[in-house]
């Protein structure tokens, strides 16, 4: 199904080219820990030919050519990951543990879309900004994460093109694989050489694509620490910079919710994607009348969570996407403990090797437990209870973040009333973690500033020139 | 004998002096002294920052159409009193045209925005077709609550086109006046006062920007700020006490004579979007139409 190579190189202005520096990292499955390949590791040159060959793309090439003929090159690049769809799928969860299932349903088809639905755009910019003049900004340095590693590439170059923008994005380190196949659609698409250039490594090589003085705009996905430091890099330069950060998301669950209902919105809220999802409903927070009964279904529910392979279509769970992570989860599942909190995990054997972590419950937890204040990242639920809409709209509010929040209940008016004063960029009401790539994403808050997606995703790529 | 007028601040619809006890020389170009103005202090902010948030939910809660009229009252208030503000402005050292022409901009500008109120919402709003069986749709809500520092060019007509287009949205705003020239901002503050701009919706601090300016940016439960021009290490400083909660922060440097710098975008700048999700029931066998 898919043809990995031994190594893989940086791909800029349109070429495979070895680091200069000749170093790579190993990537792997985190299943089954096996090896898959070797990873350029782009340092500052590899960073700074990048960011020359955009400029260049964008001086001389794709600030050139109209709106409806970069939106061709978008349609056509969509197509391409259309038909290529399965093989990307595999890709996807080879190289980051996520359920096949999630990957063929989920990131693919919806980072196809992605391009599909901003080529339509992109000779339609004017209309989008009634009677305000725009231009495009320029290099667009971009950076994205390990949990929906194609899907969030989507979300970052398909609207910089559209918007006439070039491109240098840096992949996660753990998740490089679907970006360099991307690299390869481009070149099949025939884009302009330097239109898009894909450079991999760590953090460093994100730090300097950050840094690099001929970059026009910044758009960061990925921890609150680090956007911190990306906004802090960026005082002082005409650097746009958008960030979607972390999360700590309130799901609430009303007393008249059609309860069934709701335990599998919870489910899929904080479960999906191993709970690698920053705006993941990792807070329950349930009416005190119904929270007995809301509990034992999701105990109930557990017990049916199937953890494994992630290559099984039937896999509801699958890999922790590296040992670090999984580190982390780990000392956030034995300081709830310590905090107090009582804790639930459904009786299930985990493959002996590779990275997993049972789906974990946590009750009678304190509103100031860290368990209930930080982002944890994993399969990890810390439910609290409350008596009246006012004392959970203030929990829900009580938080650093402010990226989504779900809410259940049967009654319409509560609904607009409840989505309405709670701090969050998006409200999933009687649903949980749907995308869609005409509807915005993004925060308020610490959970990062700037939107993806639908109209107003745009404006993250455009200025205004009055 | 004249009746020297006493410059205060503007806090919670309130005209405090600064806590601090101190006051400083208002000079005109030709260094002559004209007033005395509060030297407000870090306390001072922070009061202030507390008012603007106990106001900041209520006016948001307003009706749209209701913040038009309040909006367009400040226009009202500022023409009865059009005289004060030229001659505060000749006192500086402006001339009288050019002073006269300043505070008939600034009525203009509010009149203008004042406008918005009840359309911003509908520009800057989507319904999002959605693939999937849910009615989804994006709004723009105000940030909360917004630190200023006031352009330090001109007296009044930046002070106005940087705390209007904050205020229609629902925001409520900590303003630190252009510190030379203060005399306007705090006339402004009496226009607000009787305007039926609640309390603490706008507030404004005269004094050193460099002495409020890092508690107003570094403040946690200030949620965006809007900076004119100042020295580069100040403004650089600002932004960097800001990352603490990741205050959103928009940078200005425009002729606000220039109606060009006036527009819909500096009120969606201190926006945030929310797009809510809801599931359509199929009904009859058909499928949703959103």
């Amino acid at each position: 199904m898919v043809q990995l190579k031994d190594q893989y190189e940086l791909f800029i202005n349109g070429q495979w080219l070895a680091p200069q520096a000749k170093k790579y990292f190993a990537t792997i499955n985190p299943s089954d820990e096996s090896h898959l390949s070797n990873i350029a590791w782009a340092t500052e040159v590899d960073v700074d030919l990048a960011v020359k060959a955009a400029r260049n793309a964008y001086e001389n090439v794709w600030s050139k050519l109209s709106g409806a003929e970069r939106g061709k090159y978008l349609f056509r690049i969509a197509r391409l990951m259309q038909e290529k769809a399965r093989e990307l799928a595999v890709l996807e969860t080879l190289d980051g543990g996520k359920p096949i299932k999630e990957s063929r349903d989920i990131d693919i088809p919806l980072a196809c879309n992605h391009f599909f639905y901003y080529a339509g755009w992109a000779d339609k910019l004017q209309e989008a900004f009634a009677g305000q003049p725009i231009a495009s900004l320029g290099v667009a340095g971009q950076i994205t994460p390990w949990n929906f590693p194609l899907l969030m590439l989507a979300w970052k170059i398909a609207p910089a093109l559209a918007c006439g923008n070039t491109v240098v994005l840096k992949p996660a380190e753990t998740t490089s694989l679907t970006a360099l196949k991307f690299a390869e659609i481009c070149q099949e698409a025939g884009l302009p050489a330097g239109v898009v250039n894909i450079i991999t490594g760590y953090g460093d090589t994100g730090a300097a694509l950050v840094v690099h003085p001929d970059v026009n705009k910044i758009a960061f996905t990925g921890s609150t620490a680090v956007g911190k430091q990306i906004q802090k890099a960026c005082i002082g330069t005409d650097k746009k910079l958008t960030l979607e950060l972390g999360g700590k998301s309130a799901n609430i669950i009303l007393e008249d919710a059609p309860i069934d209902q709701a335990v599998e919105g919870v489910i899929n809220a904080i479960f999906y994607n191993q709970g690698h999802v920053c705006c993941a409903g990792s807070r329950l927070y349930v009416q005190e009348s119904i929270a007995a009964q809301v509990i034992e279904k999701l105990k109930f529910r557990l017990q049916s969570i199937y953890v494994g392979n992630p290559l099984d279509k039937n896999t509801d769970i699958g890999a922790i996407n590296s040992k670090k992570q999984l580190e982390t989860i780990e000392k956030y599942i034995s300081l709830g403990r310590e905090e107090g909190a009582e804790i639930y995990q459904p009786a299930c054997q985990l493959p002996s090797k590779g990275y997993y972590c049972l789906p974990t419950l946590f009750t009678d937890v304190a509103q100031s437990a860290r368990i209930a204040q930080e982002e944890i990242f994993g399969p990890v639920l810390a439910i609290q209870t409350f008596r009246t809409i006012d004392e959970v709209l203030q929990k829900a509010n009580n938080s650093p973040y402010g990226l989504a929040a779900g809410v259940w209940t049967d009654k319409g008016a509560r609904i607009f009333g409840l989505s309405s004063q709670l701090r969050a960029g998006v409200v999933w009401a009687n649903t949980y973690n749907k995308f869609d790539p005409a509807s915005p994403f993004g925060g308020y808050k610490e959970s990062g500033f700037g939107r993806e997606g639908g109209v107003h995703g745009l404006s993250a790529y455009l200025k205004i020139t009055n | 004998m004249e009746i020297l007028k006493t410059y205060k601040l503007y806090i919670g619809g309130q005209f405090p002096r600064t806590e601090s006890g101190r006051s400083y020389q208002i000079q005109s170009e030709s260094g002559q002294v004209i007033a005395n103005a509060c030297l407000g202090s870090k306390k001072d902010i922070r009061n202030a920052v507390q008012a603007a948030r106990k106001a900041q939910a209520g006016w948001a809660a307003k009706s749209a159409f209701n913040r038009s009229q309040i909006i367009y009252r400040i226009a009202e208030m500022l023409e009865t009193r059009k005289g004060q503000f030229v001659e505060e402005l000749v006192l500086l050292g402006h001339s009288n045209p050019a002073a006269v022409a300043e505070v008939q901009s600034s009525i203009d500008r509010c009149i203008y925005y004042a406008g918005w109120a009840d359309k911003y919402q509908a520009l800057s709003s989507s319904v999002n077709p959605v693939s999937s069986p849910h009615f989804n749709f994006s709004v723009p809500e105000p940030m909360g609550v917004i630190g200023v520092v006031a352009c330090q060019e001109t007296a009044l007509i930046g002070l106005i086109s940087q705390i209007l287009p904050l205020i229609v949205g629902g925001n409520s705003v900590v303003v630190i006046a252009n510190s030379t020239q203060p005399l306007s901002a705090i006339s402004f503050g009496e226009v607000l006062a009787t305007s039926d701009v609640p309390g603490g919706v706008v507030n404004i601090l005269t004094g050193e920007v460099a002495e409020m300016l890092p508690t107003l940016a570094g403040h946690m439960d200030v949620n965006a700020l809007s900076l004119a021009k100042i020295e580069d290490h100040l403004s650089r400083n600002a932004q960097e006490a800001a990352i603490d909660n990741l205050k959103r922060c928009q940078l200005y440097s425009l002729d606000y004579f220039d109606s060009k710098n006036q527009g819909l975008h500096f009120i969606t700048d201190f926006q945030e979007i929310k797009t809510t999700w809801h599931p359509i029931e199929q009904i009859a066998g058909g499928a949703a139409g959103y």
